[in-house]
């Protein structure tokens, strides 16, 4: 077997893992994470290039290359503001440097399942993969050793169990209807194979293993009913792990979804997946909007955003078609990059202010106008005001679906205004109150935050036609 | 024109469902506990029967995983555990056993209604295991919800996957089982190493609670 780009990606994140678990001292290490991420990358944007073929193990399409890409950059920018994020918790004592060690293993072993997850050409080895990714993360959200993180951690492993069990009797599900028609053994599990045959499966089958795995990787992208462990994984791990688990995993769980939404739609008599996925959106979505008003800790504020955002994209891709699919996609791009910067600068805040209470953060543009206005810009972008990319995206889901289903989407119009709301009420005395709290010199890293604003801002404005196609292939490839 | 291994594979997931409801209405901790090591141990035989009727041998692995890691070493281990912390005589009473046991019988008729219906096309043997499996998967999840203790819930979870390997065996030539219940092994074994410390850790805590309130009350 030749190494190219696709075990690439597989590859540099389980050699570094391994690496990263025996070297010592964390400024090393910290920067190898860096660069392991960043050749993580870069094999993953040379896909656009060479192009590989999926073999029977890995998959490569249209589809998976968004992800891909989006996956491997946010994690790059994540790595470099953890480097920054972890020298600070070093020096303050709230880490040893072997819980650092870990840390750094921990995390290329996450970029590895994640990757993982997306390229698999079989859906056995794909729920192993998200399986893994959950017990890293889990892993990772323990990390500080407290009572409400380990805590955070339990709920999070009990219920994300529950999801992956669920899921994967779906899977087997799947199994089972195709096994009739493609015959016994491990071609009835891979994708390229099931996707071709997929017409000729026995439907009920297909109904029934869809519930169960909208409930089981839905539980994993955090929507409303099943995602009771979101707000406690982000609020008590360590910050870069709330802009992975925010920025990443959610993506890589629907991902997941879509995919089994591409096999039921090839089949003509199973039921149509989109309502079920519109409810379950819009439920999310207007569920947390309310949420955000009640919010104390900062970090859990921005997690319920996460959870709308999650309802607002469920629900663009469940109303389908190569519009609505474009906005959904745009937007889940949008979302990443955005939610990222802001736990970038909430990371930092924290830090400073030794508190994620909100009630304690008062008056940031003033002693640190930097993250202030930075953290301003992000949420302004995150609640979807123009210009930035978020607006657009919103925008675009709302235009393309009014037609079909006007009630539907004033409901999604209205979560957005609430979300928007509850964002600018807690912004006003975060960033112009009056100053509170320390008012310790910062020591970060701007450059990720500010990389990801640009990018979002820059969306907003133009897209580039490059882009723009693409995206346009993936939409109509999602039906 | 039912075979004798079709009554035999029947009769062992048939088992399976009664003793996840007898697991149902289980007070005590460390009878709980014993029931889990059964609930295994039914599960392993009838992995490995179905191991024998479809010709297939590395079912067997899942068969012996079960019976060594689930029926015995786990429950052990957290046998021992109870015992430490000292809540192996601990009764919980959620709510009525009645309840629980009208809320099974419910869940069970539903997983029979829903499966029978829906595999009318497959191959006998397959679409009652599936139906009984999903019984027991929907079995454990009600546990996992009525029960407060976090050793019940995992008792719970753990259940509730062997559900998931009754159906994964009882689908013909499913490839990757014997890597799932080895992935699910590992799974449970950091819930309970997780219990472990967490429990353990909450009980020094209050150690250390109680250790401080003498404290301050010497310096008043």
């Amino acid at each position: 077997m030749t190494i190219g780009a696709l075990e690439g990606v597989l590859l540099i994140p389980a050699l570094s893992a391994g690496l990263l678990a025996v070297l010592p001292g964390y400024k090393l290490t910290s920067r190898l994470n860096m660069l392991a991420a960043f050749l993580t990358f870069a094999t993953a944007a040379s896909l656009f290039v060479v192009e590989p073929a999926s073999g029977r193990y890995l998959l490569v399409d249209d589809l998976n290359k968004v992800f891909i890409v989006l996956t491997t950059f946010v994690a790059f920018t994540t790595s470099a503001f953890s480097a920054s994020y972890i020298g600070h918790e070093i020096e303050t004592g709230r880490l040893k440097p072997a819980h650092v060690r870990f840390y750094h293993a921990m995390y290329q072993v996450l970029m590895f399942a994640m990757n993982l997850a997306l390229i698999a050409n079989n859906i056995g080895l794909m729920w192993v993969a998200i399986e893994l990714a959950t017990l890293t993360t889990v892993l990772m959200v323990g990390l500080y050793r407290t009572h409400e993180a380990l805590e955070a951690a339990w709920k999070y492993f009990i219920l994300g169990s529950v999801g992956i069990a669920l899921a994967l009797f779906g899977t087997i599900l799947v199994y089972m209807a195709a096994q009739p028609v493609i015959g016994e053994g491990p071609d009835a599990m891979v994708w390229t194979i099931l996707m071709t045959q997929a017409a000729r499966f026995d439907p009920d089958l297909l109904n029934v293993a869809f519930v169960f795995l909208l409930l089981g990787y839905g539980t994993k992208v955090g929507l409303a009913p099943l995602h009771a462990w979101l707000p406690d994984a982000h609020a008590e791990g360590p910050t870069p792990i709330s802009a992975v688990l925010s920025g990443l995993l959610l993506n890589v769980a629907l991902y997941a979804l879509l995919r089994f939404k591409m096999l039921l739609a090839l089949n003509p008599v199973a039921i149509a997946p989109g309502p079920l996925m519109v409810t379950m959106g819009l439920i999310s979505a207007v569920f947390a909007a309310f949420m955000l008003y009640s919010r104390r800790d900062i970090k859990r504020m921005f997690a319920y955003s996460s959870i709308e955002h999650m309802g607002i994209i469920v629900f663009a891709f469940g109303m389908g078609g190569p519009l609505a699919n474009f906005a959904g996609l745009l937007h889940m791009t949008m979302h990443s990059l955005t939610k990222s910067a802001i736990f970038f600068a909430v990371g930092h805040i924290a830090q400073i202010k030794g508190t994620q209470r909100i009630a304690d953060i008062s008056g940031l543009t003033v002693t640190h106008p930097v993250l202030g206005w930075g953290l301003v810009a992000g949420v302004v972008a995150i609640a979807g005001l123009p210009p930035m990319g978020i607006f657009m995206s919103e925008f675009l889901v709302v235009s393309s679906t009014f037609a079909r289903a006007p009630w539907l989407v004033l409901i999604l119009v209205i979560a957005i205004l609430v979300a928007l709301g509850g964002l600018f009420i807690k912004l006003n005395t975060i960033a112009f109150g009056d100053p509170r709290g320390s008012n310790a010199p910062a020591q970060a890293s701007y450059v990720p935050m500010f990389a990801h604003l640009a990018i979002v801002f820059a969306a907003g404005i133009y897209m580039p036609p490059a882009l723009v196609t693409g995206f346009q292939n993936v939409a109509r490839l999602l039906g | 024109m039912h075979s004798i291994t079709f009554d035999i594979a029947h009769m062992l997931a048939g088992s399976l469902v009664l003793v996840s409801f007898i697991q149902l209405y289980q007070q005590r901790l460390s009878a709980l506990l014993n029931i889990f090591a059964l609930h295994a141990f039914v599960l392993a035989a009838s992995v490995a029967w179905q191991a024998y009727v479809q010709d297939a041998p590395h079912l067997y692995i899942t068969a012996v995983i079960a019976l060594i890691f689930k029926a015995l070493v786990i429950p052990l281990a957290l046998r021992r555990i109870v015992i430490r912390l000292g809540i192996h005589r601990e009764i919980e009473n959620v709510f009525g056993v009645g309840l629980a046991m009208l809320l099974g019988i419910g869940l069970v008729a539903l997983s029979m209604v829903v499966m029978l219906r829906v595999t009318s096309g497959a191959d006998p043997l397959a679409r009652e295991d599936l139906a009984f499996a999903l019984s027991v998967v929907l079995l454990g999840l009600l546990m996992m919800v009525t029960r407060r203790n976090a050793v019940s819930q995992v008792v719970g979870f753990m259940s509730l996957e062997n559900g998931l390997v009754l159906a994964a065996t009882g689908a013909k030539g499913m490839p990757l089982v014997v890597e799932i219940s080895i992935a699910f092994s590992v799974l449970i074994a950091f819930i309970v190493i997780g219990i472990f410390l967490f429990r353990i850790r909450e009980r020094f805590d209050t150690v250390d609670m109680q250790a401080m309130d003498r404290f301050r009350e010497e310096q008043r």
